[in-house]
């Protein structure tokens, strides 16, 4: 029955001028637009460097059917993420948690910040006070002008 | 036979490093001419017995030689020339190779556009530059050899990686390289002025042209690795803060940097210390992006362990030559001394903050790559660091620096006002901020970043426009013709890159803004509506080849009523390391790009099939051309042309400072 189906749509194609609609992978599409929110921000645990949600390892296939079924189960996204974490470990999320270990990771950036910034307003500050006023002259300039044009005039 | 001359030749390549590295240094310090005249010969007699090594693996891979433990590894029989030409750099130690072979290119460069450099400046220059080569070399020869035998010898080779088997491998490394080697130049110069003392606004111009030419290639290179990552791995992700991709983007913000602090050194003389700090970083970070990517230690830290020699090499050079030349700094920065004073609010201080934002990017970058390799190394847990957390971190740092790119250009040196300022730039702020605020309702959907992105780059346009009016009204001359024709073209690059980060920023936005994508079971004469274009499945055929099966489905696209194009996405199985491949067929346009890749097989003929439209995309490498193209602008400028003249060398330098020594 099936092959009759294909082959009349084989027919049909030069002709064709409203085909059917192709379904959806999913069945249920809510659920997946939950899991692909879940899934970006999820590793591949077999893949070099990949999110779940755009792996094609048949393991991540799993794991996504897995999801699939957890959030059928009216399961949570935190629930599903502690569950996940429980088995496989912190390494399953690309947004590394916030832990006695990870704390430099997420302060770090606005540490380095806070330190540069303070040391650049410190640093201008004691340029004015200990520098003269005028180091490069109005003469200086026409110096540097004379020479450009000199030197363009050069081949 | 040939490989054994193209080892022969990188030993004597290396003996020619070492004469390099060493005789031209110690002569600039003791004022030996002849001495200090070695450096150019021998590193053109370097570029030429590096070109013979290269040559000689090239032949090697189009022979299919397969005695060579290398040509085994990456190659095959069945692989095409070109691709066997691209496998040279393939894997780690003929990336070595191509990386020495572009720094003695360099080096022949700077031998021959060095013609009005002093002479001691110039042996010290291509002395650092062999002690870099020398280290290579050694690397190559210990424990990195691409000329090592395989006997006997295997009957084909284990193949490229497919992955790899794209024109992107052919362009991507090289250009990447040549940003990468690029930076040598400016370290190079940076260590010879810490070594001559000597660092006066001469040396900046002269070292100018070369860090652009070398942070154009590496802007060129990334684009290219990220749009290859776009097509080749069919997902239709552009940049996903990969540790490899990391790797490269760390020594291009240093490079970014690099080139503003030279701006500042070459016009006011100032922020001398900082120019060859930064100078030291962006290259320290080309050593360390390299040796990330090759040394295997991202893909697990035991792989370090597997093979110590090699980890224990690359520690030891990059503690060597990043050690030694912080070190040097160290003892010689303070006699640099510093430039002219300037106010809190002033260009220089604006260019410096961003100098800042840019550095702490950087070092955010770096520690989000490094973190999960510390704590595995240490046994506290592994963790993986992912988007979520770059997104997080990289926005709020590059918002204040895009901000201050609109504002810096307008502001005076020295001291600038900030009434005058804001009367400048009250059109731009409020024209900015209303049209972002209202532009995505208008497109459809309103959030917070799609706002936040348009707003950003609609800063970066109205600044440029005002800057350009404003210096076009300043100018004299008669006619609207004249007075554009005086602007010096480096000040026209300078604008054409700051509108390319522009024009990124909108691809970036409207991608992640609005975006579609579905993921669909597609039977034969089925179809599926995206942003307004249908496409139409009508089957998938199989076909044979060079070195691969593949599957090849057809899509009609067609908008309303009228056919678009016709797309073949493909599935290809690479038979000799049996890897399936999805190539993805995309239709690109100014305005969107649409992008199929096929999934698996299902039953009777039907495909599981992903369906990309994703708008403005092209614009993200796009806008990095115009960037490239900026830099190549400002390198023509007139300025650089100025010959250098032995007078000037003699006379007191251009606006040598008289400052206290104060780091």
């Amino acid at each position: 029955m099936m092959r009759i189906w294909v082959l009349m749509f084989v027919m049909a194609i030069p002709g064709l001028v409203a085909a059917q609609e192709a379904r959806p992978l999913a069945e249920n599409p809510q659920a997946e637009a939950r899991l692909r929110a879940l899934a970006v921000e999820l590793r591949c645990l077999v893949c070099q460097n990949q999110t779940l949600a755009d792996s094609n390892a048949p393991l991540a296939e799993d794991l996504r059917r897995e999801v699939r079924e957890m959030i059928a189960k009216n399961m949570s996204d935190q629930e599903i993420i502690d569950f996940l974490v429980e088995r496989y470990g912190d390494f399953v999320l690309y947004r590394p948690p916030l832990r006695a270990t990870t704390t430099l990771l997420w302060i770090g950036p606005f540490l380095l910040l806070a330190i540069a910034g303070t040391a650049l307003v410190l640093a201008v500050r004691r340029r004015q006070n200990t520098l003269p006023e005028v180091i490069v002259s109005e003469a200086d300039h026409q110096r540097v002008e004379q020479l450009l044009s000199d030197g363009a005039k050069r081949p | 036979m040939i490989p054994e001359i193209g080892q022969f030749a990188l030993i004597l390549a290396l003996c020619v490093a070492a004469v390099q590295g060493t005789v031209p240094i110690y002569g600039a310090a003791s004022g030996n001419a002849s001495l200090m005249a070695v450096a150019k010969p021998a590193a053109r007699g370097q570029f030429l017995l590096v070109l013979i090594a290269f040559c000689c693996l090239g032949y090697a891979f189009a022979q299919k030689d397969f005695s060579v433990l290398y040509v085994a590894a990456n190659a095959n029989s069945k692989l095409p020339l070109h691709y066997r030409l691209a496998a040279i750099w393939g894997a780690h130690e003929g990336s070595l190779l191509l990386w020495t072979f572009i720094l003695t290119l360099w080096m022949m460069a700077v031998t021959l556009f060095s013609k009005h450099l002093p002479e001691a400046m110039r042996a010290r220059i291509l002395g650092v530059m062999g002690l870099v080569s020398l280290g290579f070399l050694l690397f190559m020869l210990t424990v990195s050899n691409p000329f090592e035998r395989l006997i006997p010898a295997a009957p084909d080779g284990r193949d490229l990686n497919p992955l790899l088997q794209d024109p992107g491998m052919v362009m991507h490394p090289p250009m990447l390289y040549m940003g990468y080697v690029g930076f040598s130049v400016a370290f190079a110069f940076a260590i010879a002025a810490l070594l001559g003392g000597n660092l006066d606004a001469a040396w900046a111009r002269w070292s100018r042209p070369w860090t652009t030419v070398a942070w154009c290639f590496l802007t060129v290179g990334i684009a290219l690795g990220s749009g290859w990552a776009y097509y080749e791995l069919g997902w239709g992700g552009w940049w996903f803060w990969d540790p490899v991709e990391n790797a490269s983007f760390m020594p291009w913000l240093a490079g970014t940097a690099l080139i503003h602090s030279l701006a500042v050194t070459d016009k006011r003389g100032g922020f001398k210390v900082w120019t060859v700090l930064l100078a030291i970083l962006a290259f320290s970070l080309s050593l360390l992006g390299t040796f990330l990517v090759r040394s295997g230690v991202l893909t697990s830290v035991h792989a370090f362990a597997t093979d110590p020699k090699r980890g224990l090499f690359i520690l030891v050079f990059l503690a060597i030559v990043i050690g030694g030349s912080l070190l040097l700094y160290a003892w010689r920065a303070p006699r640099v001394g510093l430039g002219g004073g300037f106010d809190l609010v002033s260009r220089e201080a604006m260019l410096l903050a961003n100098n800042v934002l840019l550095v702490v990017a950087m070092g955010s970058v770096l520690l989000g790559t490094l973190y999960p390799l510390f704590l595995d190394a240490l046994g506290l847990g592994k963790i993986s660091v992912g988007p979520p957390y770059f997104d997080t971190v990289f926005v709020p740092l590059m918002t204040p620096a895009i901000f201050l790119m609109g504002i810096g250009p307008l502001a005076q040196w020295k001291k600038a006002s900030v009434p005058s300022l804001a009367m400048q730039l009250r059109w731009a702020f409020g024209a900015s901020v209303v049209t972002a605020l209202l532009l995505p309702f208008v497109l459809g959907k309103w959030t917070p970043l799609l706002s936040l992105g348009l707003l950003l780059a609609l800063w970066i346009v109205t600044t440029a426009v005002i800057n350009v009016r404003e210096r076009l009204t300043h100018l004299e001359g008669a006619g609207l013709l004249s007075r554009l024709a005086s602007v010096p073209r480096s000040y026209w690059g300078m604008i054409l890159a700051h509108c390319g980060i522009a024009v990124f920023i909108v691809g970036v936005t409207m991608v992640k803004g609005f975006e579609v994508e579905q993921d669909l079971r597609m039977n034969v004469g089925e179809s599926a509506t995206i942003g307004g274009y249908t496409f139409q499945f009508d089957g998938a055929k199989d076909f044979v080849g060079p070195n691969y099966i593949a599957a090849r489905g057809t899509f009609r696209v067609t908008k309303d009523g009228r056919e678009v194009t016709i797309m073949y996405p493909e599935k290809r199985r690479y038979m000799v390391q049996s890897q399936t491949m999805t190539e993805a067929a995309i239709d690109s346009g100014l305005l969107r790009d649409l992008y199929v890749s096929l999934g698996e097989p299902l039953d009777a003929g039907a495909w599981s099939v992903r369906l990309y439209h994703k708008p403005f995309i092209d614009w993200i490498w796009g806008g990095c051309l115009i960037m490239a193209l900026g830099g190549v602008l400002a390198i023509t400028d007139r300025r650089y042309r100025l010959a250098w003249r032995r007078e000037q060398e003699a006379a007191p330098a251009v606006s040598q400072p008289v400052g206290a020594p104060i780091v």
